[in-house]
């Protein structure tokens, strides 16, 4: 079991130096213009460009440079944007990152319990109306460009139905603490979150009514009918744990990928001045000290929470512990 | 005595092919596919003969005829201050501004059909591109094993780890801000060369890994081993043996990935770093269509409409072609 978890853990530094490099290389070492000028943003001056030279050691060679990005990430952390001149990156990419995860973290609660209905009236109801529509439905939800319904959603809620009784609680787009207001709060996130989620609802519903009618062919299903159970206890609670282990790994990946930049559309869309939005910003701007911070940290996030789940899918099944 | 008939046997394709022609769903997509791409390739035509403008040109001042009255393409906006401009609204009819026009008057159901070639020559290119990739690697990392597989392995972890968009922006805003310049590659930042090999890559680890998976499995059967102990070369094993069990996979993947490009490149261009403008793609038009949705949402609606349905037969194929080639085959989106 330890030299399990030990050993995912070497593997996680492995990949974590590979995204570095990639991020280095991407950013320091692509063919075509000088990269100083890059980092510069659009039309700096001359001393500026030659102050980015100095600051990431420009002249020095190529691992020098990947040592010096570094430390400015990490440990000093005093990596600063040309763009808003003088404003430090990493605490921006700090402030932002409880709004990305109060977005991210309710649309998974509805993801997981839809997903979770849909896949189980689905599979109880196999080869019938209900499972057909119900699949219709989780197709055409993984086939939708998020952007776009949040874009809908705003058409349907912002736009001249915003008046009517059914929307005008509706709060003008962007963010509200929870400490503010919790209220505000639930009401400015509400959308985002069913936007977000509606993709998982459907993805994770076509994976779980699989995994039900693979894991009822079971064995011990049988064994658990012959007991005399109910068709509904079977499914609920014999059935539905097994085909959870599933879900649960995939819900470990698609939650990390989320918080580092999955959601970045949706935040744009709704105004929520998340992780992503500043990526977007930092892109409109070409602001690269920020994109590059945006992005190495939550890497990070990703590489570390997909560590996690593999660590508790070890701990839950046994089978995993040996080496793949 | 009742006579045997005996069916002339049947080869594994074209037993695919015969399941997949009895899946009714499947053919529907295949019909709406064709009819997608058809009318996106008439683009020109419609633009010369049904639209009668370019529609990469601004038209910020013309007029057009619309029940007998010259109506301006760009009129002030419907409210009580005249603030701003409002482009026409949808004639509903086929002619010009059929679905209506941009900010900047250009006919948006002509851009929609050249958006369209944009939107599945990019998706398209980048599919064959990630699978091709992906099956070599794949195979070698599967079939040869050892240090090779480690640092394959390695490097597609790493891919994969790394969140598929802000890869693509790292990618994009590189390349997009200045080109690229390789020797004597040179890669025009508007090019669309950009986007299809940025989309192609980020996929790669996602069929990588399956593959590398069936590969694994492949080398320890029997007639594997069988052809390594007569002593066949091992290309010949992976060209003889191998690839043809891996090609049914890869023809599985292909419509799923066509679909998920088809989100991506839409994704892309709404955040400005795919298609460039002037040439349009339906990401482009939405992206357009953003700022026009209170009083037009036709723009943002229509390329959207598009994306779904062509996204949804291209799934609904994938799932066809899976029943028929490979039941087992997975992937992990």
């Amino acid at each position: 079991m330890l030299s399990a978890i030990i050993r995912r853990l070497i593997h996680m530094i492995a990949v974590l130096f590979g995204i570095s490099v990639l991020v280095f290389l991407i950013f320091f070492a692509t063919p075509g213009a000088n990269p100083a000028a890059r980092i510069a943003g659009r039309n700096a001056s001359p001393q500026t460009i030659a102050r980015v030279e100095r600051q990431f050691g420009l002249n020095k060679p190529l691992p020098v440079q990947y040592g010096l990005m570094m430390k400015k990430l990490f440990i000093t952390q005093n990596l600063t944007s040309f763009v808003n001149l003088g404003e430090k990156v990493v605490p921006q990419v700090f402030r932002a990152a409880p709004i990305t995860l109060s977005l991210v973290t309710g649309a998974a609660v509805i993801w997981i319990g839809f997903a979770v209905l849909i896949g189980l009236l689905a599979a109880a109801f196999r080869d019938t109306l209900i499972d057909r529509i119900l699949m219709i439905l989780s197709l055409i939800g993984i086939s939708m460009p998020v952007f776009w319904v949040a874009t809908m959603a705003n058409l349907i809620t912002q736009g001249q139905f915003h008046h009517s009784w059914l929307f005008s609680w509706v709060p003008p787009l962007g963010y509200v603490p929870f400490n503010t207001s919790p209220l505000g709060w639930f009401k400015a996130l509400i959308i985002p979150w069913f936007t977000l989620a509606i993709l998982y609802i459907g993805l994770y519903a076509r994976v779980l009514r699989a995994a039900l009618i693979e894991t009822m062919q079971e064995d011990y299903i049988r064994t658990a009918r012959a007991k005399g159970l109910s068709e509904r206890q079977v499914l609920m609670h014999h059935a539905l744990r097994s085909a959870m282990i599933g879900i649960v790994t995939l819900f470990g990946l698609d939650f990390g990928a989320l918080v580092g930049g999955g959601a970045l559309l949706t935040e744009v869309v709704f105004g929520l001045q998340g992780i992503g939005y500043l990526t977007y910003q930092a892109l409109e701007t070409l602001d690269l000290p920020m994109i590059l911070a945006t992005v190495i940290y939550a890497s990070v996030f990703v590489v570390m929470s997909n560590a996690v789940v593999d660590i508790l899918y070890a701990v839950i099944d046994p089978r995993a512990r040996q080496a793949r | 005595m009742t006579e045997v008939k005996q069916r002339p046997a049947q080869g594994y394709w074209a037993l695919a092919l015969r399941k997949l022609m009895r899946n009714r769903s499947a053919m529907i997509s295949v019909l709406v596919l064709v009819l997608i791409v058809l009318s996106c390739l008439s683009a020109p035509w419609y633009a010369k003969y049904v639209s009668h403008t370019n529609p990469f040109q601004s038209n910020l001042s013309g007029t057009i005829m619309r029940h007998g009255h010259a109506v301006e393409v760009l009129g002030a906006a419907d409210n009580p201050l005249k603030l701003g401009i409002e482009p026409i609204g949808p004639s509903g009819r086929l002619g010009p501004y059929m679905l209506g026009a941009d900010q900047q008057g250009r006919d948006v159901a002509a851009r929609l059909l050249y958006g369209g070639q944009n939107s599945l020559l990019i998706s398209s290119i980048a599919a064959i591109i990630t699978l091709i990739l992906a099956g070599l690697t794949g195979i070698i990392a599967g079939f040869f094993g050892g240090f090779i597989d480690a640092a394959i392995t390695w490097a597609l972890d790493a891919l994969w780890a790394f969140p598929v968009f802000l890869l693509a922006i790292s990618l994009s805003v590189v390349l997009i801000a200045h080109g690229l310049d390789i020797g004597p590659l040179r890669l025009d930042a508007s090019s669309l060369a950009l986007p299809i090999s940025i989309i192609g890559i980020i996929y790669v680890p996602y069929v990588a890994r399956p593959i590398r998976a069936t590969v694994l499995t492949l080398r320890q059967s029997e007639f594997v081993l069988a052809a390594i102990g007569i002593g066949a070369s091992p290309w010949r094993i992976v060209w003889r043996d191998i690839l043809p069990n891996v090609i049914s996979t890869i023809i599985v993947f292909a419509p799923l990935i066509i679909a998920l490009n088809l989100l991506t490149e839409a994704a892309l261009s709404f955040l400005s770093i795919g298609v460039q403008a002037p040439a349009a793609s339906w990401g482009t038009i939405i992206h357009d269509g953003e700022s026009l949705i209170y009083t037009r949402p036709l723009v943002a609606i229509a390329p959207g409409l598009l994306i779904v349905v062509t996204v949804i037969a291209l799934n609904i194929l994938g799932d066809g072609l899976r029943d028929a080639l490979d039941p087992r085959a997975k992937l992990r989106l």
